[in-house]
């Protein structure tokens, strides 16, 4: 064993074992993340292999004409880039985190204003050779940087007014140019890392009242207006009733209940008024896809189809129709969810999603055992993100959320994605390869 | 720092409730809710019917009457159809350009990315120049199936038509397995026999996708059936025949039924005007047929089995005598004097016999012979009496198939009138009319509507000496060529064959030396039995009316020619009859001058009485 391996291992301290000891970030990798990684990456390729399949002509899976062969293409490339991640110093990722970040901002600014823009969206920066660039991709992880970084520094729990806002501005700056280039659906997902703040220290009564204020404008729009408020009041009367404290602020219950009346009341409003027609119609597909199937309630309605079609076992790899032939629409990549469903059933679908959440679980766990802030903050950031798509894109194509365009992790065709996805998590699984360095700073 | 880190557990627990509610939402939609299943596959499976090759029909020598020959449809996909030269597509097709415009709408109302039919049944030269161009009409193809197809112009009332299927037989729940497009017999033979000539359809299961294009089979065609083709059928119509009554009575109006007395195989079917069946097979069917629909001839008319106002005239004394001679109240040799002041006639020899009366068509005799048949004073009341006589009167005459549908193997038959008690009391009152009311029916006139069908078949009976087989015009259907049992059942009349012997002499008089003589094949050796008639017309010169079989020995054919405003059926039907018994006996004509005669039409001009 090298003397110099040895010296590492004093370094760091007697509570890590030997075999943590290895100083090459492969020893030290998290392989059985690693190994989820692979597990989605190889299903979701087979999975678009299935989308194009067509029994009349068979094309091979690894053909460029089709999206599968693109896929695996990027799939190397994108196996050369996580190399790359694990090689670099780990520490340049903290050290650099404005820096990159700065740089997405400016290529995001830049992008807003040369794009051509494809169906209405000036979010793709086209690098030539038919290879187009999704910048709105890259940052995620370089705003999951800046807001790691920012956290390392400061602690959210002293209530620290200017901290909070920047926090928010690192946040939220990406978000509104990436609504700029009318990406809606790509900046929802930077509201995900409210779940990384909710770790570091932020009230939890944020995460109640957000995830309150999306709950009452969901069921606003499925419930009578009177049922929901007199159900609102009896559930506040409830809390009360068995919390004295809340008893105390009566007050403060009360105007509560007033502003909730008041958003119920606006609802409308926002859906009518400020929502974009094509935003308006996700949200009343949502509710009721039946209305208008051909319209827009075609994705849903489809998608359900073609799920619904798997029954327990599904039809078999290759054997789905309602996937095939186009009923429904962006299959290969914001709808592939469609295709497991379809072909590989309830069984299918659960697996996939036991694997989600098992990578979300390894996840977090890889987060909890950073010793940095900075570390522990990036992984959190990570799984916000990876949580955010999956339960948006699975939510809608089983009509549980609205429907927004983005990607399953891994799992969709295209190569921001696939890329995005790879740098956002194999980051994370650098900086915890060597957590072991870091020194205790809390 | 502690309490933070419990944090991890509130945000595990949102993952894992989001997964578990999912897991359970997908269960419900893809495990318990079995709608989806079935909206998939209205989604992606769809059922292409394949049609079968509808039945043959020849005639009873073999030859063809019925085919199959391909025609195209021209096909449009409106979405695809991009920068079309509208007034080329126009030229091309030889329709109007807002005819063309219209159909563009139309497909596109239609469907947006389905395919339409913009032009319907091209014949094989038009695609030929259509498939040419095409090219330059992005959208458009060529759909290929077959229509019906007739390699003669003959007998299109019989064979009748195939058309599409009408929306309210669609609601009809006859027609089940039918579907919009489909096409259907309409009438004749193609409607009669449609279970039969149909064949069989097969389904095959296609996979499409949401563009409706095809994306091959479904399971390799494990659930695909298919089609068996319709049952030719041979149809007891000799076409030789029939293209030969049809060239007799081109131009004139009327009807020709011949039939093989005895088995009711129908040889000639003719209803003048015709038309040519080829026409309802193009593309120009609608054109076509409202054309003929609307046209003052009535083409559309199918007068052998329709035309059933008219009352047969003089043939029907020969029922009269039949009766009375059943009835026993005349004998062959019963005379009567030719008395004008009972009833108008000619100058002819008289007292005459029933034989005589037969020849000469003595109108008094018949009056006579009626009025003994009517009053047979059953009852001392004249009113009553004659009452009773004429139900029991009717009674036989329905026997010979009259007053009631003969059950021919086509639809649309009328059933005629025979007068009955019913009538006359509601008209004069019960007890309010005796013979002198009512003996216009003695010589075929009055309340009295034959079809020319029941008139042929008239001659079959007395061809047999008392039953008919009920005419047809198929006689087996299948390979095996057996006859249809059904349409060989023999009908017996009420009157024993032996009373037809005298009237049978008297219809060979006729032709031989009476009224009929333009109809006699005597040259050639064939004895014909026959009977003019004419039947009072209202509106216009009256009908002419002849009826025949031959030979007398052995009938092989059984004859009714009605020509309307003929005049008289000596001159205008007896020629035409006696030239239909020649072609089929001996397949030749030699007795030319009644042919030319028949042919210049000049009958028509022969002043009325």
């Amino acid at each position: 064993m090298p003397v110099e391996q040895r010296v590492l291992g004093n370094r760091v301290g007697p509570q890590v074992g030997s075999r943590r000891s290895s100083t090459s970030v492969f020893g030290n990798l998290d392989w059985f993340t690693v190994l989820i990684y692979f597990v989605l990456v190889a299903l979701g390729w087979m999975n678009i292999y299935a989308v194009v399949y067509s029994p009349d002509n068979v094309v091979n899976i690894f053909s460029f004409d089709i999206n599968s062969g693109k896929q695996l293409l990027w799939i190397g490339t994108g196996v050369i880039l996580m190399i790359v991640l694990l090689v670099v110093d780990y520490k340049v990722y903290e050290h650099l985190a404005y820096p990159i970040y700065g740089a997405i901002i400016l290529l995001l600014l830049f992008t807003l204003v040369v794009a051509n823009p494809v169906a209405g969206s000036r979010s793709w920066l086209d690098l030539g050779g038919g290879i187009r660039l999704q910048p709105a991709e890259l940052a995620k992880f370089a705003t999951a940087l800046a807001i790691s970084k920012f956290l390392s520094n400061v602690s959210l729990r002293q209530q620290n007014m200017k901290d909070q806002m920047i926090l928010a501005a690192i946040t939220f700056l990406p978000a509104i140019i990436i609504i700029l280039q009318n990406e809606t659906g790509s900046a929802l997902v930077f509201g995900a890392f409210i779940l990384a703040f909710f770790r570091e220290g932020m009230s939890p009564l944020i995460l109640i009242i957000g995830g309150s204020a999306a709950a009452i404008f969901i069921l606003t729009l499925l419930v009578p207006k009177l049922y929901l408020l007199l159900g609102i009041a009896a559930l506040m009367g409830l809390a009360m009733f068995l919390d004295y404290r809340l008893m105390r602020r009566f007050k403060t219950m009360i105007a509560l209940f007033v502003m909730v009346v008041g958003m119920v009341f606006s609802v409308d409003y926002f859906v009518n008024d400020v929502l974009q027609p094509h935003q308006q119609n996700r949200i009343k597909a949502l509710i009721n896809p039946e209305a208008d199937p051909l319209g827009y309630g075609w994705n849903v309605t489809q998608s359900k189809i073609a799920i619904g079609s798997g029954g327990f076992w599904g039809k078999g790899f290759l054997e789905g129709t309602q996937t095939k032939f186009d009923f429904v629409p962006e299959q290969s990549t914001d709808f592939i969810f469609c295709t497991i469903g379809e072909e590989h059933g309830w069984v299918g679908s659960t697996i996939l999603i036991a694997l989600f959440l098992l990578l979300m679980m390894r996840i977090v766990y890889i987060a909890e055992r950073q010793k940095s802030v900075f570390g522990r903050t990036y992984g959190y950031c990570v799984v916000s993100v990876i949580f955010f798509h999956f339960v948006i894109n699975v939510g809608m194509t089983i009509g549980l959320a609205p429907v927004v365009g983005i990607p399953l992790p891994f799992f969709s065709y295209g190569g921001s994605s696939l890329w995005s996805f790879t740098i956002l998590l194999f980051i994370l699984l650098a900086i915890d390869a060597n957590r072991n360095r870091e020194l205790v700073r809390q | 720092m502690n309490y933070l880190e419990n944090r991890k557990y509130v945000i595990q627990a949102i993952f894992l409730v989001v997964g578990v509610v999912y897991a359970l939402r997908l269960f419900y939609i893809q495990v318990v809710d079995s709608s989806y299943k079935q909206a998939a596959e209205t989604n992606a499976i769809k059922t292409v019917i394949q049609y079968p090759f509808r039945g043959l029909i020849y005639d009873r020598n073999g030859e063809l009457l019925v085919q199959n020959t391909p025609v195209y449809d021209l096909m449009i996909v409106p979405k695809e159809a991009r920068n079309i030269d509208t007034l080329r597509l126009a030229n091309m097709l030889d329709i109007p350009l807002e005819d063309a415009r219209e159909r563009f709408k139309k497909a596109r109302a239609y469907s947006w990315v389905k395919p339409s039919i913009f032009q319907q049944m091209l014949s094989t030269q038009d695609f030929a120049h259509i498939q040419d161009n095409l090219i330059d009409f992005p959208g458009f193809y060529i759909n290929a199936r077959t229509a019906r197809g007739y390699p003669h112009q003959s007998l299109g009332h019989a064979l009748g038509y195939i058309a599409e299927i009408s929306p309210k037989q669609l609601e009809d729940s006859t027609y089940a397995g039918y579907r919009p497009g489909d096409y259907i017999g309409k009438a004749g033979i193609e409607m009669a026999y449609e279970q039969y000539l149909m064949g069989k359809r097969g389904v095959k299961y296609k996979m499409v996708n949401v563009r409706g294009i095809d994306k091959g089979s479904f399971k390799d065609g494990a659930y695909d059936t298919l089609s068996i083709a319709g049952q030719n059928m041979v149809s007891t119509i000799d076409l030789d025949l029939q293209a030969y009554g049809e060239h007799l009575m081109n131009g004139a109006k009327g009807s020709i039924v011949a039939i093989e007395p005895k088995t009711g195989e129908i040889l000639a079917y003719i209803s003048a005007p015709f038309y040519d069946p080829n026409l309802f097979t193009g593309k120009d069917y609608g054109k076509n047929y409202m054309q003929l629909l609307q046209d003052p001839d009535k083409t559309m008319f199918n007068r052998p089995i329709m035309a059933d106002q008219n009352p047969p005239g003089s043939i029907f004394k020969l029922t009269q005598a039949l009766i009375a001679l059943e009835d026993g109240v005349i004998n062959p040799n019963t005379r009567y004097a030719c008395n004008k002041s009972l009833v108008n006639c000619h100058p002819h020899p008289s007292p005459l016999d029933l034989r005589g009366a037969v020849q000469h068509s003595c109108n008094p005799w018949f009056f006579q012979a009626y009025k003994a048949l009517i009053n047979q004073g059953k009852s001392q009341n004249t009113f009553t009496d004659t009452s009773l006589g004429l139900k029991d009167w009717r009674e036989h005459v329905l026997t010979f198939g009259f007053g009631k549908k003969l059950g021919i193997d086509i639809p649309g038959e009328k059933s005629g009138i025979i007068a009955s008690t019913d009538l006359y009391d509601r008209v004069y009152g019960k007890n309010r009319w005796k013979y002198s009311t009512i003996y216009s029916l003695s010589i075929g006139q009055g309340e009295l509507g034959v079809t020319p069908l029941q008139m042929a078949n008239f001659m079959a009976v007395v061809a047999n000496k008392g039953y008919y087989v009920t005419p047809h015009l198929i006689r087996s259907i299948g390979e095996d060529g057996k006859p249809l049992a059904e349409n060989y059942e023999r009908h017996y009349t009420s009157v024993k064959p032996h009373h037809f012997d005298p009237i049978i002499e008297g219809m060979a008089e006729v032709v031989r030396a009476g009224t009929g003589r333009k109809a006699s094949l005597a040259k050639v050796g064939i004895t014909v039995c026959g009977k003019t008639g004419t039947a009072q017309n209202p509106q216009g010169p009256d009908h002419a009316v002849f009826v025949a079989f031959a030979p007398m020995e052995d009938p092989k054919i059984a004859i009714a020619v009605y020509v309307e405003h003929g005049k008289w059926g000596g001159q205008s039907a007896a020629p035409i009859a006696g030239l239909m018994i020649e072609q089929y006996l001996t397949d030749t004509v030699t007795i030319k001058e009644q042919e030319k005669w028949v042919l210049s039409r000049e009958y028509l001009n022969i002043k009325s009485k």
